[in-house]
């Protein structure tokens, strides 16, 4: 989970990183009231979960409250690449000396973690390590040692921070390794860390990425999680403890284990090349022990999204017996009759693996008209997009 | 022979006594394979069909001769569930568990790392099968039989897949190695253990989108293996950015696009497939020259 600035800066706080004193508010009036408290000029700062917002005029300075108040105005309902701005921070502005960069993130590739610095900072990182890699410091942070203070030092030595901030910078490079562990995160990130003309060193941004696996024990993340940005479809899916993500295209799909899925949706849409495009609609994971009541719930999810013309149960019987599966569907057709749901999209399943013929019996003897099977995954892909696409194609 | 699993293998279960525990548990056994032995915190003395349980690692081992530890306890229990695996030096230890926290397995794999003594699958992962041999895990037994391919893959129902569209050609040992971002075992790792197993004589590798570790396979592929591998990446129609399921899926920017994967597998000499079936012909070429 991607947290917004100041929800990133609220964490560092917690932990002791420096950062610049603000508040977050969803009205100019809030705006002209932080502003006000904070008293001086501050900074008004659109809250998207992308980057360039300041390039889209997401961030503004002001010199009192009725101008923060202004500026607030000017921000909110700003569409910045298509995120539509109704948070801001409000902070007091930093008369800036220099601008540095200081990272910390999970390296899947050695399997531990990796620590960046650099005295190129306020600009795209990428860029940085693209055109002068020698001005990106990196170093692996050993998951058990951690980012010790005699690490940070050297990081700092070998980035050529200026003699009077390298102390100051190792130590929010260690305390943002306590953020990393404390808070269960797999990235933190400081761009631009700044000093300032009276001598401090300041996270100005934050970026923090959580871990999902770790919410359980982490009860205040709860209330970081973004209702906003979700669609609906999948803040519901979300509810009934379901594995969807909502795509573009027109073909439900349905099936049992992430990878199997995913190739699900391939296949579907290389088939679906041949019907003008037809393309799948969502990504929903049953998991490998799909009970009928998951089936149920799933189908229910995907039979009500509009976008949806045909649905695709494609599932490999590993673990979960063939006939489960087949049992799910039909007690999922009269579950669904029986809340008065009109089911009128086609349905077409591939059951295989443990149990199939079974399962592939209680289907045919099931006899719904919507309900159709099909042997192998590249034929049911093929079905099930022709049907999508309708006779006259998409 | 077989890698890492074989018909001298002694399985101990973490979490024998939990209901996921029990079920597999019996699964394995009626595949085969050595259950000797499980392991729950303060339910040392009681039994599971007859197989006894132990209050700790170090106790099973010392009087099962154990060798190798799956673990199936909830994810809050994982990391020390495996730190106590590579105390007690069990050479293999096969981590079934979803969920595990991130730092939590950056941490034991740097703790098996350390110590040196033991080899870890997974986490979130189905485990390994060296069909007829032995079974560690919860691939299912009955798909295919033994012969002469070896399989790694991050997802588990594209392993089961797999061996359903290869059932009448039959595998050496098949490897579900995981899709979260950190793992025990890589394809490095897998391709490696088959390209010296003298029972292995091709090799398919299923990857899918997010990180580099397809790509990083392609190379060593290039360098290193001999026998003939066939790809198969899951997710070339994934959006950037979106989670698919397993935490490793998302793809970031222009890197782990399934499209990238396959290209560098192709560059290696890899003959890729669209399609899981796709890559079950290509396997099939191989194998029966026809």
């Amino acid at each position: 989970m991607d947290l917004y600035e100041y929800q990133a800066k609220h964490l560092f706080d917690v932990h002791n990183v420096a950062v610049t004193p603000g508040e977050v508010c969803t009205t100019a009036e809030q705006a002209h009231e932080i502003a006000r408290k904070i008293g001086g000029p501050v900074v008004v700062k659109a809250q998207v979960k992308t980057g360039g917002r300041g390039k889209a005029g997401g961030v503004k300075l002001a010199a009192d409250p009725d101008e923060a108040a202004e500026r607030a105005r000017d921000i909110l309902g700003l569409d910045i690449k298509g995120h539509v701005v109704s948070r801001l921070l409000v902070t007091q502005a930093t008369d800036i000396a220099e601008e540095y960069y200081v990272s910390i993130l999970l390296d899947r590739s050695n399997r531990s973690f990796l620590a960046m610095a650099s005295v190129e900072g306020g600009v795209e990182i990428e860029e940085v390590a693209a055109t002068r890699p020698e001005a990106l410091i990196r170093e692996r942070v050993d998951a058990i040692e951690g980012m010790t203070m005699e690490l940070a030092q050297r990081m700092v030595v070998a980035a050529k921070f200026p003699v009077a901030v390298q102390q100051a910078t190792a130590e929010i490079l260690v305390g943002l390794w306590r953020v990393m562990t404390a808070e269960d995160a797999t990235l933190v990130e400081v761009n631009p860390l700044v000093l300032t003309t009276d001598g401090q060193v300041l996270a100005l941004d934050g970026k923090v990425t959580l871990d999902g696996n770790a919410h359980y024990r982490h009860e205040h993340h709860a209330d970081l999680v973004d209702r906003e940005g979700i669609d609906p479809i999948e803040l519901r899916a979300g509810e009934l403890d379901l594995n969807y993500v909502k795509l573009d295209g027109e073909v439900g799909i349905i099936g049992n284990g992430a990878g199997l899925v995913m190739s699900t949706l391939d296949v579907v849409a290389y088939a679906g090349e041949e019907f003008g495009g037809v393309r799948p609609a969502n990504f929903l994971d049953i998991g490998g022990g799909a009970s009928a009541a998951v089936m149920s719930n799933g189908l229910d999810i995907v039979l009500n999204d509009p976008d949806v013309r045909a649905v695709f149960v494609n599932v490999f019987g590993g673990i979960t017996s063939c006939d489960a599966v087949a049992n799910g569907i039909v007690a999922a057709m009269g579950e669904l009759a029986e809340r008065g749901a009109q089911v009128s999209k086609p349905i077409v399943c591939r059951i295989d693996g443990n149990n199939a013929e079974e399962g592939r019996r209680i289907l045919t003897d099931f006899g719904h008209e919507l309900v159709e099977l099909v042997d192998t995954m590249d034929d049911a892909a093929r079905r099930v997009a022709q049907l999508a696409a309708g006779p006259e194609g998409k | 022979m077989s890698i890492w699993l074989d018909s001298k293998s002694r399985i101990l279960v973490q979490g024998m006594t939990g209901s996921e525990g029990t079920k597999h548990t019996r699964r394995m056994v009626a595949s085969g394979a050595e259950v000797v032995a499980g392991v729950t915190p303060g339910k040392g003395g009681a039994a599971v069909d007859g197989i006894p349980v132990f209050g700790d690692v170090a106790s099973a081992v010392e009087q099962t001769g154990a060798n190798v530890c799956v673990v199936f306890v909830p994810p809050r229990f994982a990391k020390a569930a495996v730190e106590e695996t590579v105390n007690a030096q069990v050479p293999l230890c096969v981590v079934i568990t979803e969920g595990v926290p991130v730092h939590d397995t950056a941490a034991f794999f740097q703790y098996a790392q350390n110590s040196g003594s033991t080899r870890i699958i997974g986490p979130n992962c189905p485990g390994i099968i060296s069909p007829g041999l032995s079974n560690a895990g919860i691939i299912p037994a009955d798909i295919t039989g033994r012969g002469r391919i070896g399989l790694v893959s991050k997802s588990g129902t594209l392993t089961y897949q797999m061996m359903y569209e290869l059932r009448d050609i039959g595998f050496s040992a098949c490897v579900g190695i995981g899709g979260d971002p950190i793992i025990g075992t890589t394809h490095i790792d897998c391709l490696d253990a088959f390209e010296a197993d003298p029972e292995t004589d091709a090799i398919v590798m299923i990857g899918e989108i997010g990180g580099d570790a397809e790509e990083r396979a392609a190379a060593h592929i290039a360098a290193h293996i001999t026998k003939p591998v066939v790809g198969y990446i899951a997710g070339f129609t994934a959006p950037e950015g979106k989670t698919m399921g397993h935490a490793g899926a998302i793809v970031s920017g222009s890197s782990g696009t399934a499209t990238a994967k396959a290209e560098a597998l192709e560059a290696a000499g890899v003959r890729v497939g669209k399609t899981p079936s796709e890559a079950a012909r290509l396997m099939r070429t191989i194998i029966t020259g026809s």
